[in-house]
């Protein structure tokens, strides 16, 4: 017996490791524990909630719900039936039947699928009657979102099916189901959704549903989503998609005070309407394919453009602080400013002797491409002077993702040492290599809403909050980043020449927005003309500028901030100004006192200057 | 002296025949779990693969019968004619043959397959048992050495050819069988070396391992030939040259795993090795298998979640879940109970092989069952093994669980040939 207590041993010694592995697969805790519910024999049918209603600040209803209905699939319980009355009741073809049956198949062949989404009332209602006929088909109730007001696509988002991707992700979305795509729908995903509620019902082994399984215990019920009230004020928001009709840009308009953003425009836009519900799809291609006028981009967030003369106030300011200028200081003039023997920045024709004031309200190049030189050359070398500057700039919340709560954005740019370092790796760069920063060209760029945030700031004399969409959840509170104070490293002392400078913009007749003026409204504000280039056909070719205009209102305790772009516009008080100061006075009186100018900016199209950027091979912008 | 019994019932081991019914019978209840289906779940519904096991288990019995019937003295006389018989099947596959999933493994006779492999196992060990009970046998003479090896490694070279891999390393279980038999355990230990060599170059990567096992190789080598010179200098004299044969065997082994392993394998062997040791864990295509197989057995539970009560069997989850992978029914519906009871079963059945083979009065009984004690546990040790996720996916059956009539009538030919031997003990002297 001696040599066969090897293979006994061996045995017993394999008994006992399988033994042991199944202790281990079948009793411990471990990772191939799957869920009981995951089963083919347990059929879970949703009860989905209403998805959370949302308003604006004054609690104007912005997005509903509706029912719709979606038929589904389980294809291996289908049996045949006259499938050519099933698709006519469907309002589809016999093709598009065959390629939604074999996408469920692959789905699976015993879990329910959508077969086909959203159904409105109206054709659910034929349907209903003779559903009974066509088994392994069923109906499953779900609510769909409404837009009463067709406005704001850009700022609430649409909803989409759910993708693989967030599938694996969360594992609380099914297949065919809906989510947050874009926007406010987007971030407040979770608690808009709300909780969907399930029923299980035990199947047995020849298929029939033999009631719920095990008493229910893992049912539950359905919660709704929670209600969310938008910072937006839709009638200024409305107004300024009516204002930017037949024009590319952007709007943003804030509450200073708060952060909050009262209007949020991107103009081209879409009735957020269409993209519901069954005929989703075709719209979606539409608007995502449409690459000329790019409605589904968000220029108010995302569009960087160079900021322009409204960045003279950065300059201005951070001269003041690293106290390279005062109120008095005089820079002389001469229809631009000459920083080398052959290279000059151009400025329009004004008086000459400078001081701040005068600098800002006529928009003088030569006054603050001195101011900027005197920062960068105040220290040793101009890349501590770069950093100083580019520290402050950067406080006013600049060059980076402002961290507002809406899911897209732009970080823009406000360059720094490094930055130059890298580009001129001969490190010989200076202060007038980089004279274009002082007017708001060369590297910097902002997105309108960096720039509505600065502005905001000014005219919070030197702190902004967190630009949020969102005032109030219902059953939740603000995140406490919004109300959280960022502090410019600007002195409070040196905003006040700053915002007489930009008062007087409107108030002195030799203002650049003189003409924009509006009665009884104190407004601060800076036009700005950005030179603006494009490559065509690897040639760079100089496109019209664009306009620009940034204010606040009233000038002390301002209650709204605003930038304005308006793409190719030719100059800052064509279209921007008028169109901001508009939008003040419409949120501050909610009448209009200029109405001649009120629709000649409703009816004033730049569709002719785009149509040349595609269509005219000779293009060149007029040299303003 | 009579030599033979007259009641082919006569002196038969009860034990081992009720063993056999017991697992046939639990087989077959679990192969019903695994192929029922709403069409099919009539008892005798013979278009399901449950209804076919009841016809392949009514044939068996006319197979024992005959078995039982035969005199002993035959199976020794021709042992060699059904060795050839064997190989000339296994040969005529290449000609003849069906090839069923990527393996020329089946004859179809008349819409039947069948697979000779699964026969070849026990007129192999018939013929292992001739040879070694052969009275001027010993494994002394080198020779002998590689006519038993030949005896096993040439179905187990036809069956590799196939290819059908996993079949042929059953053939590995004589080792067990040379070494009771006095074969020295060099062989042995060789074997072993060889497999856990193999494991280690694949888990550690080519690059770190290869020169740190060369080296410790030869660091063994170099104690081993000191330790000799000092206190067994007698030995080393005689020995010094198989020792460096080793040394130089085994250092060229080492080398030529990763080439092997790239080369000679496929990729699908390759994939099913990295899964093991933890390389890649590929759940979707490779592996799925394996890891359904798991989840499934985890999902039983103690006691299991009852007969035909299994989701995921019911729901087809587990893919050949009522031949390869049948095991994983029984740890979903029985639960750790049932499996452990199963598991004691076939620990028990093949310890009583073992147990009536070490009673046997000629060698050639005794070789037999040892034989088939070890082609069992291999087939036990690498399916479940397998099924439970701690060996690399080799797809042989589980004896008389599987589906199958081939692989039943193959194990029922290993098993009561032996037990046909056994009962004739008392007339052997």
């Amino acid at each position: 017996m001696k040599k066969n207590g090897l293979l006994v041993g061996i045995i017993l010694l394999v008994g006992l490791i399988f033994i042991g592995r199944l202790f281990y697969l079948q009793i411990l805790d471990n990772p191939y524990k799957t869920s009981p519910l995951n089963n083919a024999s347990i059929k879970s049918v949703y009860d989905y909630p209403a998805r959370g209603y949302i308003y604006d600040r004054n609690g104007e209803l912005i997005v509903a719900n509706e029912q719709s209905y979606d038929v589904m699939v389980i294809p291996r319980e289908i049996k045949p039936m006259d499938t050519l009355e099933f698709c006519s009741l469907l309002k589809i073809d016999k093709e598009y039947f065959k390629g939604r049956y074999k996408k469920a198949k692959i789905y699976s062949p015993r879990l329910p699928s959508v077969f086909l989404g959203q159904l409105s009332k109206e054709d659910y209602a034929p349907l209903q009657e003779k559903l009974f006929k066509f088994k392994g088909f069923y109906i499953q109730k779900r609510p769909i979102r409404k837009y009463p007001l067709k406005t704001a696509a850009n700022v609430v988002g649409y909803l989409n099916e759910v993708d693989e991707r967030a599938i694996a992700k969360d594992d609380y979305y099914q297949q065919g189901e809906l989510f947050g795509y874009t926007g406010v729908e987007k971030k407040y995903e979770l608690l808009l959704r709300g909780t969907k509620g399930v029923k299980r019902i035990q199947k047995n082994r020849f298929n029939k549903e033999i009631g719920s399984y095990k008493n229910g215990l893992y049912d539950t019920l359905s919660a709704p989503g929670n209600d969310l009230t938008l910072s937006l004020d839709i009638i200024l928001q409305q107004y300024g998609e009516k204002l930017m009709t037949n024009k590319r840009g952007g709007i943003v308009a804030l509450e200073p005070t708060t952060g909050e953003i009262l209007a949020l425009v991107t103009a081209p836009s879409y009735d957020p309407n269409i993209m519901v519900g069954r005929k989703r799809r075709k719209n979606s291609v539409l608007l995502l394919g449409d690459s000329i006028n790019k409605p589904m981009f968000d220029r108010g967030l995302k569009a960087q453009y160079a900021p322009g003369s409204p960045f003279k106030i950065i300059t201005g300011l951070i001269g003041l602080q690293e106290g390279v200028i005062d109120e008095n200081t005089i820079f002389t003039c001469n229809h631009g400013y000459r920083y080398s023997r052959s290279r000059k920045m151009g400025c329009h024709a004004h008086a000459s002797q400078v001081k701040l004031n005068f600098g800002i309200y006529t928009s003088c190049n030569s006054y603050f491409a001195n101011t900027y030189r005197r920062i960068i050359e105040k220290f040793d070398t101009a890349h501590e002077g770069m950093e100083t500057w580019s520290k402050h700039a950067k406080s006013f919340g600049l060059g980076n993702f402002l961290g507002y709560d809406l899911p897209v954005g732009n970080r823009g740019l406000i360059p720094n040492a490094n930055f130059y370092d890298q580009w001129y790796t001969a490190k010989n760069w200076t202060a007038t290599t980089t004279l274009s920063n002082a007017i708001g060209q060369g590297e910097v760029i902002t997105t309108p809403i960096q720039l509505a945030n600065m502005t905001a700031t000014v005219a919070n004399r030197g702190y902004y909050y967190t630009p949020h969409i969102v005032k109030k959840i219902k059953g939740a509170s603000l995140d406490p980043k919004f109300t959280t104070k960022h502090v410019t490293t600007i002195d409070k002392k040196h905003f006040e020449p700053m915002v007489q400078g930009l008062f007087d913009v409107f108030e002195n007749p030799g203002g650049t927005a003189f003409r924009s003026r509006v009665k009884g409204i104190e407004i601060c504000g800076k036009t700005g003309t950005a030179q603006n280039s494009t490559k065509i056909n690897g040639a760079t070719v100089k496109l019209t500028d664009h306009s620009i205009f940034i204010a606040f209102a009233p000038k002390d305790n301002p209650k709204i901030a605003i930038a304005v772009f308006v793409e190719n516009g030719y100059w800052g008080s064509r279209w921007a100004a008028p169109i901001a100061t508009l939008m003040i006075e419409k949120y501050l009186n909610r009448e209009i006192s200029r109405k001649a100018l009120e629709v000649k900016m409703f009816n004033g199209s730049l569709q002719d200057e785009y149509d040349r950027q595609l269509n005219d091979p000779e293009y060149h912008a007029e040299s303003r | 002296m009579q030599r033979e019994k007259n009641n082919i019932f006569a002196g038969v081991d009860l034990w081992l025949v009720s063993m056999y019914i017991l697992l046939v019978f639990i087989g077959w209840l679990n192969i019903y779990a695994a192929s029922t289906s709403e069409l099919h779940y009539e008892v005798f519904d013979f278009n399901a693969r449950y209804g076919k096991q009841i016809i392949w288990i009514a044939l068996a019995v006319p197979v024992v019968m005959v078995i039982l019937f035969i005199e002993t003295r035959f199976y020794e006389r021709f042992s060699s004619l059904f060795y050839l018989a064997a190989i000339l099947s296994l040969i005529g596959l290449f000609i003849f043959g069906k090839n069923i999933n990527g393996a020329r493994s089946w004859y179809d006779i008349a819409n039947f397959t069948i697979q000779p492999t699964e026969f070849a196992k026990a007129f192999t060990s018939l013929a292992v048992a001739k040879l070694l009970s052969d009275k001027a046998f010993t494994f002394k003479p080198f020779k002998n050495h590689i006519k038993a090896f030949f005896i096993i490694l040439l179905p187990a070279f036809l069956i590799t050819l196939q290819p059908d891999p996993g079949s042929a390393i059953v053939y590995l279980a004589f080792l067990f069988v040379f070494y009771r038999e006095g074969l020295s355990v060099f062989y042995f230990i060789l074997g072993i070396l060889g497999v856990i060599l193999f494991l280690l170059t694949l888990k550690f990567g080519t690059y770190n391992s290869i020169p740190i096992m060369i080296l410790v190789t030869a660091g063994f080598y170099v104690l081993f030939m000191i330790y000799t010179a000092m206190y067994k200098p007698l030995f080393l004299k005689r020995n010094w040259m198989n020792t460096t044969i080793i040394l130089v065997i085994t250092c060229s082994y080492i080398l030529s795993i990763n080439p092997l392993f790239e080369n000679v394998f496929q990729q699908r062997h390759r994939d099913r090795f990295n899964i093991v040791l933890g390389h890649s864990t590929d759940i979707q295509k490779t592996g799925y298998n394996t890891d359904q197989s798991i989840k499934t057995i985890a999902s039983g539970g103690f006691i299991g979640k009852g007969f035909l009560e299994g989701d995921r069997t019911q729901g087809k989850f587990v893919p050949e879940q009522d031949t390869d992978y049948i095991f994983s029914t029984v740890g979903e519906e029985w639960g750790f109970l049932g499996s452990t009871i199963v598991i004691i079963l076939f620990i028990v059945f093949m310890l009583r092989i073992i147990q009536v083979s070490e009673r046997q009065k000629t060698t050639f009984s005794r070789v037999y069952g040892y034989s088939i004690a070890a082609i069992f546990f291999f087939h036990f040790m690498v399916n479940i093994g397998m099924v439970i996720g701690i060996l690399p996916t080799i797809g042989i059956p589980l004896p008389f669980f599987s589906y199958g009539g081939s692989s039943l009538w193959g194990f029922t030919l290993l098993l009561f040939i032996f037990i046909r031997l056994d009962a004739n003990r008392s007339y052997e002297w």
